[in-house]
């Protein structure tokens, strides 16, 4: 097991927006998390790296509880990607530089060996001539390609996504979704939260249906969308259906 | 009346010009690093760092709530009465980096809370320390967005430093003070010292663009602007 969640909570303020949070990832599974607006989707992936501190609950990356308060939170952070809705590329960065700095501040690497792990990594997600543009001057689903190979750059043994495609426009979540679907399908684990009901469908070995802090239901996606268990997750996946399509 | 100069005077301005870019560029300096440490313990003083938040408050506070003038006094007058004496130079120069480091401070904390929040976190995110996040991603947008108020402020600083003539400090205007009251051409002498402080930051201005230009970043801040 790669990713093991155990009981998590987490309240802001009089709202519990984690209820007792559990599920695991094993290593190369990709899953997907679904669920309605304000349902904690973005906290739960927040408190797996401690950007954002859980209240209750343990969690372990293979062997280290990353909840220990004698863990050291740097270098778990520096296994597990992050992908971002909105990019978060560093904008005084170009992209090659955004890929790089991890690389050399964070692993110890020297500037040529960075350079040619990030040459790479761009390569792979079809941006090496893009490699001395800053984020500005790249398109959102350029931008959301640059953060993916960021984090693939750090040789993460897990990469978390929050919505990476939400904040993209239409014509361009194609792509970066087809990056996504590649590398899961090359043996990355990958936690995605996502509206994408083609891409749970088609890459997800398991969903995960979310409400209200607590996971409803989850399993395959051909039993959750052919026969989902919980009358609220039959609401949800016609509902979101409606809404993206994804009956492709 | 008939505008009188005499080159004679040229020597002295001179000497004064330079201590007063001194004066203004040492202060702007130390001011300066003393402002970011103050920035960023306002800014992440949280913690085991919330003493230090306080006090960088304070310090803050009385720096910029008490009259420039009045700071310079203190340091040369008020000090030695408690056994602390200082050359008129050092205490001027004293006063005004305190002063301007509470100033800048306040610029620099802006800049920094002008950064986006997911800057950090991504910089978290990817492994970082906070203390290198702040110093590999934070501040390097920060200063670039610091750029214009801190202009303000330079420009400010060599006005400012005029005050320490009242202390005996020989800058452009103590040394215009005396040519003026050797000559009593008070008219004309403060005509070219106010031709030298207008040249003065004239040059500093054009620095500060080339300087902002060199550092421009798409994207980043006031950018649009050209
Ligand atoms: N830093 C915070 N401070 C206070 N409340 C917060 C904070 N972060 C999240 N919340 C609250 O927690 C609840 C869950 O938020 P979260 O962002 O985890 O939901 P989500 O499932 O990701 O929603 P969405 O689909 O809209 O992204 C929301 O009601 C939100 O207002
Ligand atoms: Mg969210």
């Amino acid at each position: 097991m790669l990713l093991r969640v155990e009981d998590l909570y987490k309240r802001y303020g009089k709202e519990d927006v984690l209820k007792g949070v559990s599920f695991s990832l094993d290593k190369g599974e990709t899953k997907v998390i679904i669920g309605p607006s304000g349902t904690g989707k973005s906290t739960l992936l927040r408190c797996i790296n401690r950007l954002t501190e859980p209240d209750r609950g343990r969690i372990w990356l293979e062997d280290t509880e990353i909840t220990s308060p004698k863990v050291n939170i740097n270098r778990i952070r520096s296994q597990i990607g992050f992908v971002f809705q909105d990019f978060n590329l560093f904008t005084h960065l170009t992209a090659l530089d955004n890929v790089r700095l991890g690389l050399i501040r964070v692993k110890g690497m020297s500037k040529k060996e960075a350079t040619e792990r990030a040459m790479a990594e761009l390569a792979r997600v079809g941006l090496a001539d893009k490699a001395r543009a800053y984020p500005a001057e790249l398109s959102g689903g350029q931008q959301q390609r640059v953060s993916i190979a960021r984090a693939l750059a750090m040789d993460p043994k897990l990469i978390l996504f929050d919505e990476p495609t939400s904040a993209l426009d239409p014509e361009l979540i194609g792509e970066v979704l087809a990056v996504m679907e590649g590398l899961a399908r090359s043996g990355m684990t990958m936690l995605v939260v996502t509206h994408e009901m083609g891409f749970a469908r088609t890459v997800a070995d398991e969903i995960i249906f979310m409400e209200r802090g607590v996971i409803v239901e989850q399993g395959p996606p051909e039993q959750l969308f052919r026969s989902p268990k919980h009358p609220r997750t039959a609401e949800f996946l016609r509902r979101i259906t409606d809404l993206y399509g994804g009956e492709q | 009346m008939s505008l009188v100069f005499s080159w004679d005077w040229l020597p002295r301005l001179s000497q004064g010009l330079l201590l007063t870019v001194q004066l203004t560029l040492l202060s702007m300096a130390f001011g300066g690093f003393l402002g970011l440490v103050l920035a960023v313990l306002r800014v992440y003083g949280r913690g085991p760092l919330y003493p230090a938040y306080l006090l960088a408050s304070a310090y803050i506070h009385v720096f910029r709530g008490t009259p420039l003038l009045v700071q310079v006094m203190t340091f040369y007058y008020a000090l030695p009465t408690v056994g602390v004496r200082f050359s008129p130079v050092v205490a001027g120069l004293l006063a005004l980096t305190l002063n301007t480091a509470a100033y800048q401070a306040e610029y620099f904390r802006g800049a920094i809370q002008s950064v986006r929040i997911g800057q950090m976190q991504a910089a978290l995110a990817l492994g970082l320390s906070r203390l290198q996040a702040v110093r590999y991603v934070v501040l390097p947008q920060a200063l670039r967005l610091v750029i214009p108020p801190w202009s303000n402020e330079l420009i400010y600083m060599v006005k400012g430093s005029a005050v320490v003539y009242l202390i005996g400090v020989l800058e452009l205007m103590g040394q215009a003070k005396n040519i003026a009251a050797r000559t009593f051409r008070n008219f004309e002498v403060y005509i070219v010292v106010a031709l030298f402080y207008l040249a003065l930051i004239l040059v500093l201005s054009l620095g500060l663009r080339w300087v902002e230009r060199r550092m421009r970043v798409p994207g980043l801040g006031v950018s649009g602007r050209t």
